[in-house]
């Protein structure tokens, strides 16, 4: 970066992602991890993890998420759970529910858990097992159960595409159902594994206004009991995301080998650098670190973003889709009308409209590192 | 007059950072002012609204009427948010 250039005016980390590990028991087709798994450092210690969090709350960070892939994975979660809460954390874990006993959540409880997350891939164990590419399903219902017998608030979180929005009417009553305190409804984003398999995700368009209708009339149903957070499919929409409330603004990342992200998917973009906290404190990365101040502020946009009046408010959209569809993270996100290069996703969801057998191909299900490869401690 | 209460998956603490409270729950973090984190503070789901308004008006010597309708946007916008409960008295 020009080191003679203004910076932007920097801001405070809210919220922290982090990812313990890649390894999970799930193979859903729109992981969030990396399609490629970097080789060499192996996951983060303990010591190096609780190092974080307490680096994490002295930078102004209030909030950790305790994901992966599988969090449930790491023999030492109750220790960083408890770590998290020493240092004045509110801690939320993001989970399958494979693993999630009752001993383990007792003890996690008892660390200072603060509130659950299970991901759910449809409402019947067929087809969320087809997704999911495991038998899931009913651990994930005995594991909801045992999150609010416990007295712990839970969150359902469901991944929407074509095989499971025609399913919304029956996920929101099973989320009623498990007596969840919030319910989101999130459409697939297209990057990464999610991108590798569009072809076989991607919804019709009825499918995204019926859902769309049905989301909304749920939400004033169920107002001050089960809040429905439905997030709309941007390929679907003329504006873009306001991706992360804007780039290193507000959300730090640090992935399973202590890598520092701006959001959990910017490894995808090749461009970029990133620093670890194994080489570096985290306030330093967070005030210097070239991944992070590349896309800071909004000096670096191009037009049509620069003299929009929506700059401050979506941020030009999200980096890793302008990246993946127009081959350069700096340019305006396609999911905005505006771009220059709005043809090319406009172009993948007409032809989600009239599919052929061709494009409804079997998932290619996320692999998983094994001992001794990708991020194997 | 209703019965507010913290919701409880919602954590008041004081931001080590602004000395200010703020108010953490499962999706995020609010940033609050000194009055609605004394406000929230007060909502311990056995006084009522009204009995929190008299607390208030006693410590900070302002009639009840003046604070009355800033309490009550106050505990709605953080109601309309689930992250308080309203029980009728």
């Amino acid at each position: 970066m020009n080191p003679s250039a203004p910076q932007p005016q920097l801001s405070r980390p809210l919220g922290l992602l982090a990812e313990l590990t890649y390894r999970c028991p799930l193979h859903c087709p729109y992981c969030s991890n990396p399609t490629r798994l970097p080789a060499g450092r192996g996951e983060m210690a303990t010591a190096d993890w609780k190092r974080v969090l307490g680096e994490a709350a002295q930078l102004g960070i209030l909030h950790v998420m305790f994901s992966g892939g599988e969090p449930l994975q790491r023999p030492d979660l109750v220790e960083l759970v408890a770590g998290a809460r020493e240092a004045g954390l509110y801690t939320n874990l993001i989970t399958s529910a494979v693993g999630l006993t009752r001993p383990r959540l007792e003890e996690l409880k008892r660390a200072g858990l603060d509130s659950v997350q299970i991901s759910f891939q449809s409402d019947q164990a067929p087809l969320a097992d087809g997704i999911a590419g495991t038998e899931a399903h009913a651990l994930k219902l005995a594991a909801a159960g045992l999150v609010r017998e416990l007295g712990l608030p839970l969150t359902v979180n469901v991944v929407l595409h074509k095989g499971n929005l025609d399913r919304l009417e029956a996920l929101i009553a099973m989320a009623e159902g498990l007596d969840a305190q919030r319910l989101e409804l999130a459409n697939t984003q297209y990057y990464g594994w999610a991108f590798q398999n569009k072809a076989a995700l991607m919804p019709s368009l009825a499918q995204v206004e019926g859902a769309e209708r049905i989301a909304a009339s749920a939400a004033r149903r169920l107002a001050g009991k089960m809040e429905v957070l439905y997030v709309k499919p941007d390929y679907y929409g003329t504006r873009p995301k306001p991706c992360m409330n804007g780039w290193g603004r507000r959300y730090i990342t640090v992935n399973p080998a202590g890598d520092v992200l701006p959001c959990p998917t910017s490894g995808e973009i090749k461009a970029l650098r990133f620093d670890s906290v194994r080489d570096r404190p985290l306030e330093w990365i967070w005030r210097e670190s070239e991944a992070f101040n590349l896309f800071r502020g909004t000096q670096w946009m191009p037009e049509p973003c620069q003299s929009c009046d929506q700059r401050e408010i979506d941020f030009g959209g999200c980096r890793c889709q302008a990246a993946l569809l127009t081959g350069d993270a700096a340019n305006t996100d396609p999911a905005c009308d505006l771009s220059p290069f709005r043809d090319r996703l406009t172009a993948v969801v007409e032809r989600a409209q009239a599919p052929t057998a061709a494009d409804s191909p079997a998932y290619r299900f996320r692999a998983n590192p094994m001992a001794g490869e990708g991020l194997e401690r | 007059m209703p019965v507010p209460k913290l919701s409880f998956k919602a954590r008041l603490q004081t931001d080590p950072v602004t000395g200010k409270p703020a108010l953490l729950f499962p999706e995020g973090v609010l940033l609050l002012s000194p009055s609605a984190g004394e406000i929230l503070g007060l909502c311990d789901g056995v006084r009522s609204q009204e009995a929190l308004v008299a607390i208030l008006s006693e410590r900070h010597a302002v009639a009840p009427a003046i604070l009355e309708a800033d309490v009550a946007e106050c505990l709605e916008k953080l109601r309309a948010k689930g992250l308080v409960e309203m029980r009728p008295a």
